[in-house]
């Protein structure tokens, strides 16, 4: 949670935090994924990248926290800067260290550690003892649930709950931009909502910003700034969430909102697009 | 009676180095994924270190103190076995990340085979004796109970003493401490461990230095009752069937796995060896670990799967 006190008005250009331009990512030497992919996010905001499965949404975040090594992936073109300085070089952890931290798709709590223990372990970067305890405390106070449960083994929590400690754990390293990766998989509505009012409110009060990736569109939208939508490894669209969300492409193919009723030209015209978009 | 409970602290003993050793086995696994074959060529390669340091450092710098030898013998051994792990982690893990278990597998055979010629060559290849005052007379204990009272090694006793310790030592660093913290969240999820900023290669380096410090008692001790020679690492093969036993994934796994190895071993030398004409001892742990592989292949407390998470 960066506690920097600077609240000044966001000026258009200065203030990119992240800066995606071109990259191109290929696992085990062969497979071309990203096919040049570029993103903005602005400092304070919340960014959705949006997508089908196997769009390329994790792919892109794990280029930005270089967990993609681990993958045997690699950026082979464009760049990535975060705060203006180049990071394709840096290790997770000192991408960490700087403030940007990943939570990864599938929440990947340490299962047999307690809720407490994994928050802690999320304070690996620090050392500060003070600074780790109020931190805790902060986590505690936006999720309340991880309270109730601290002391339970993360394997026996429920999802919602799963989905929290991961966040919850990334938060500890005080970060300054979250990469949060389909925070709502496999989750009940009602707790998609809940595990994204905290995010919003997170970004409102403690400044964090967020890069989300998505395949609830609808949701997505409703608390992102911005969206991306990626198919097949390269943006295909991207706007202001507002605009993304009246858009009649998007409300088609990713909302279901499509009537009934329309379906001669449109259909016709946009069998194409569609057609790819869902492959 | 006594005869009996003889016998079965005999086996106590001999089991708690076959725990000492089958712990840095567990430690790797659980931290790295990795089956260290050469967990018995450490103990080796450490008890080497520490026999030929306390003999040579007093030559070298012209002092006579047997303690003051063996405790800069230990530090020197202890650094010896943290640039092992550097330099296992360096040439070897970091290359290797990502492949298939049956790589690392054959990686750590090929360390385990360096490590007896390297070692050998460094110190030599004699059998070396380890002396740290370990007092080598027998004890008498519960004489109150049976006439005579039952015989036990003191060494043993101390030996067991010290393996106690440093069980308890590694459990309170596991537990209480923001690396032994660490350590536990990679060997439950390395990739996520790595998500909030643990550095993967420097956990490696500690865990294998924590084995390596383990191999070091375990050579201490061994050593010291055995003498430091080429079997040493023959022996730590039983660490094998113990964690068969134990439980790849378990450190309390790895301590009973190790008891129950020691003493089926004696009890049944004594017991039914008569019977099958002796020698029980050499291939005992090893049928039972195969029985267990049979029977409940993740060993007594190898870790549920949980797949909730
Ligand atoms: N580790 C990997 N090795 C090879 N291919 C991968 C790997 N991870 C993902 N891919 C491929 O990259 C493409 C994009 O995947 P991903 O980024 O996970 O998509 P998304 O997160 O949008 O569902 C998919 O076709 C997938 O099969
Ligand atoms: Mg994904």
């Amino acid at each position: 949670m960066n506690t920097s006190t600077t609240n000044a008005p966001p000026a258009p250009e200065s203030n990119i935090l992240l800066n995606v331009n071109g990259i191109e990512v290929i696992y085990n030497h062969v497979v071309l994924v990203l096919k040049g992919v570029s993103l903005q996010v602005p400092e304070g905001r919340i960014v959705a990248i949006l997508g089908g499965n196997g769009a390329g949404k994790t792919t892109t975040l794990r280029a930005i926290s270089n967990l993609l090594k681990g993958e045997r992936g690699e950026v082979t073109k464009g760049m990535i800067e975060y705060r203006g300085e180049r990071v394709e070089a840096l290790s997770p952890s000192d991408l960490v260290r700087r403030g940007v931290v990943q939570v990864m798709e599938g929440r990947h709590c340490f299962a047999h550690l307690t809720i407490e223990e994994n928050l802690l372990a999320g304070a690996y970067t620090r050392s500060d003892k003070g600074e780790i305890a109020a931190n805790l405390d902060k986590v505690y106070t936006y999720f309340p649930r991880l309270k109730t449960r601290r002391t339970s083994q993360a394997a026996y929590t429920s999802g919602g709950e799963q989905q929290m400690c991961a966040i919850g754990r990334a938060l500890m390293s005080n970060p300054n931009m979250v990469l949060l990766d389909e925070p709502s998989m496999g989750l009940a509505p009602q707790i998609v909502e809940e595990v994204f009012e905290i995010v919003k409110d997170l970004n409102a009060k403690e400044k964090v910003s967020f890069l989300l990736a998505e395949q609830n569109t609808m949701v997505a939208l409703r608390y992102a700034d911005f969206g991306y939508i990626v198919e097949n490894g390269r943006i295909v669209m991207e706007g202001a969430a507002q605009e993304l969300a009246s858009n009649e492409d998007v409300k088609e193919f990713y909302l279901g909102l499509s009537g009934e009723g329309r379906k001669s030209f449109r259909e016709v015209k946009h069998y194409r697009r569609r057609k790819r978009w869902l492959s | 009676m006594g005869f009996f409970l003889e016998t079965l602290f005999g086996g106590l003993m001999a089991g708690m180095l076959y725990s000492l050793v089958a712990l840095g086995f567990v430690l790797i696994y659980k931290a790295s994924g990795v089956f260290n074959f050469a967990q018995g060529a450490m103990v080796l390669f450490a008890a080497l270190a520490m026999a030929r340091f306390a003999e040579w450092f007093p030559k070298w710098f012209g002092f006579e103190s047997l303690l003051l030898a063996n405790l800069l013998a230990f530090i020197a051994a202890m650094a010896m076995m943290v640039v092992l792990a550097w330099a296992i982690e360096r040439l070897c893990l970091s290359k290797l990340v990502n492949q298939e278990g049956i790589t690392l597998l054959m990686a750590t055979l090929g360390i385990a085979y360096f490590l007896d010629g390297f070692g050998q060559t460094l110190f030599g290849s004699d059998i070396y004796s380890i002396n740290v005052g370990m007092p080598k007379d027998p004890a008498f204990i519960l004489e109150g109970m049976f006439e005579g009272g039952v015989m036990v090694s003191k060494e043993d006793l101390v030996a067991a003493v010290i393996a106690a310790l440093l069980v308890i030592v590694l459990a309170l660093f596991f537990q209480k401490t923001k690396t032994g913290r660490a350590l536990r969240a990679v060997a439950d999820d390395h990739q996520a461990a790595q998500s909030i900023g643990i550095p993967l290669n420097t956990i490696w380096v500690i865990v294998w230095s924590v084995a390596g410090f383990a191999a070091l008692i375990a050579g201490i001790i061994w050593g010291s009752k055995l003498g430091v020679q080429f079997t040493l690492s023959l022996v730590a093969l039983k660490a094998l069937p113990v964690v068969i036993l134990g439980g790849l994934t378990s450190v309390p796994g790895a301590i009973i796995g190790g008891l129950i190895i020691g003493v089926g071993e004696k009890l049944s030398e004594i017991y039914i060896g008569p019977m099958l004409g002796g020698g029980i001892e050499i291939w005992f742990a090893y049928v039972l670990a195969l029985g267990f592989l049979l029977v409940r292949p993740q060993g007594l407390f190898g870790e549920k799967i949980i797949d909730r998470v």
